[in-house]
């Protein structure tokens, strides 16, 4: 997922109570199944980006048998952080910067009408085949609630993008039609 | 095994074809999603394999048998019997409950009043809407609407399911959990369903596609003719190559 704000969806998750880096890590991976795992590395980073600017602070040492493992807790800047990013609307995506709408208009314009139509064709069917896929998980009776949310939003996305392509050949073919009629 | 067969089913209304040779297996236990633009021929293929239209020509094969030359009569029974149709809206008998809507097709099969009774309310449970069982289709919603016919449409518990864009008249909620409900009750049931629809989404509840354009299967899933001959089209800038001669355009006529 692109655009993901790590640092703020970390300030969500401590906003349900202090925890340490590993839970963090399994709280994302968990909350936001389908975005790429958080890697430790980037956690521990940005945590400590997080205590620096003071939105974070640490809250004591969980022992449990093993190393030493800090816990991070939401401070009362965090907080207010947290607030204002939630309240901030985002700007509607202009999808024109999407690959898949730049690869279709090169198509159209440089390559050969067999070449376009091939790669209409394997288009098509690689978005019908994550289309089903996503179907597939968010109908699995073991389904939670993240995952049909997180499947519902790349298939919205899916869906606009083969009603898009199909519009897009229907106006070809449309206006094909009128210019050699 | 294979459930459902077309094969060059044509259909035509007056002058106008509506199939122009549609060759078609379904197999047992298979959900197959008819999709394709308005006016492809989708419904007019369903309602062929179904035996409520009778095609012009070709044949239409139901578990080896050949049911198009059947009378209205036999296709009428095995309507009622061995398939179950779902429409967009509109099916429920306005005067009578859910319960009573959804017994009717075993009453007519000669089913006892009380044992009909007895399997709608299953039905209904099975479908989240028990509580809806007294209920006229006028006080409830258009998702429980659908959900009461689609507890109609597997009561006798048909071979074979077909629905007609059954979502719809449906909000995108409304309208999965119909479909999260008809593709898991086929599956326990396994009953082949044939689902036309026009939305991919829809269509991503299927285990296979069939899309039609013009009255014929479009082997390319595109669902639109992107012709491969013709002139280059030099009047039509870039996006005539698209649509000229697969021959002849290169990137450099492209650009020319």
């Amino acid at each position: 997922m692109i655009g993901v704000s790590t640092p703020h969806v970390l300030l969500g998750l401590l906003a349900q109570g202090s925890r340490h880096g590993y839970e963090l890590k399994r709280a994302h991976d968990q909350r936001l199944p389908r975005a790429r795992p958080l890697a430790f590395g980037q956690v521990y980073a940005t945590l400590g980006r997080l205590q620096r600017d003071g939105l974070v602070a640490p809250a004591g040492q969980d022992r449990d048998g093993g190393p030493d493992r800090t816990t991070y807790a939401l401070t009362g800047a965090g907080r207010d952080a947290l607030d204002l990013w939630l309240a901030e609307v985002e700007p509607p995506l202009p999808y024109v910067t999407s690959t898949l709408f730049a690869k279709v208009l090169v198509a159209l314009l440089v390559a050969d009408a067999e070449r376009a139509r091939e790669y209409l064709v394997a288009q098509r069917r690689a978005h019908t085949d994550r289309l089903r896929e996503l179907t597939a998980v968010k109908t699995d009776p073991s389904a939670t609630l993240d995952d049909v949310v997180a499947a519902d939003f790349a298939i919205a996305h899916l869906d606009a993008d083969l009603r898009w392509l199909h519009t897009t050949l229907e106006r070809v073919a449309d206006w094909h039609r009128e210019v050699h009629s | 095994m294979t459930e459902l067969q077309a094969r060059g089913v044509v259909k035509a209304y007056g002058p106008t074809p509506a199939l122009r040779g549609i060759t078609l297996d379904v197999a047992e236990g298979e959900i197959v999603a008819v999709t394709g633009p308005s006016g492809c021929g989708k419904s007019t293929l369903l309602y062929c394999l179904a035996g409520i239209l009778r095609p012009d020509a070709g044949q239409v094969t139901w578990r080896g048998e050949r049911i198009d030359t059947w009378s209205e009569a036999a296709r009428s029974r095995l309507r009622r019997t061995e398939f179950g149709v779902l429409f967009q809206f509109g099916q429920l008998v306005p005067e009578l409950t859910a319960a009573e809507n959804v017994a009717l097709p075993l009453l007519l099969a000669g089913t006892g009043r009380r044992a009909g009774r007895t399997a709608a309310l299953a039905w209904l449970d099975r479908l989240g809407v028990a509580d809806l069982a007294d209920t006229r289709p006028g006080e409830m919603s258009g998702g429980q609407q659908q959900r009461c016919a689609l507890a109609r449409a597997l009561v006798t518990e048909p071979r074979v399911l077909f629905a007609d864009e059954p979502t719809g008249a449906l909000d995108t909620l409304a309208g999965e959990q119909v479909l999260g409900h008809l593709v898991r009750l086929s599956r326990e049931q396994r009953t082949t369903v044939v689902l036309v629809t026009h939305e991919p989404r829809v269509a991503g509840y299927a285990d296979r596609e069939v899309m039609l354009r013009d009255g014929v299967v479009d082997g390319t899933g595109l669902g639109i003719e992107v012709p491969s001959s013709g002139g280059p089209g030099r009047s039509t800038g870039g996006l005539g190559l698209l649509v000229g001669d697969a021959g002849a355009g290169s990137v450099q006529d492209g650009l020319r």
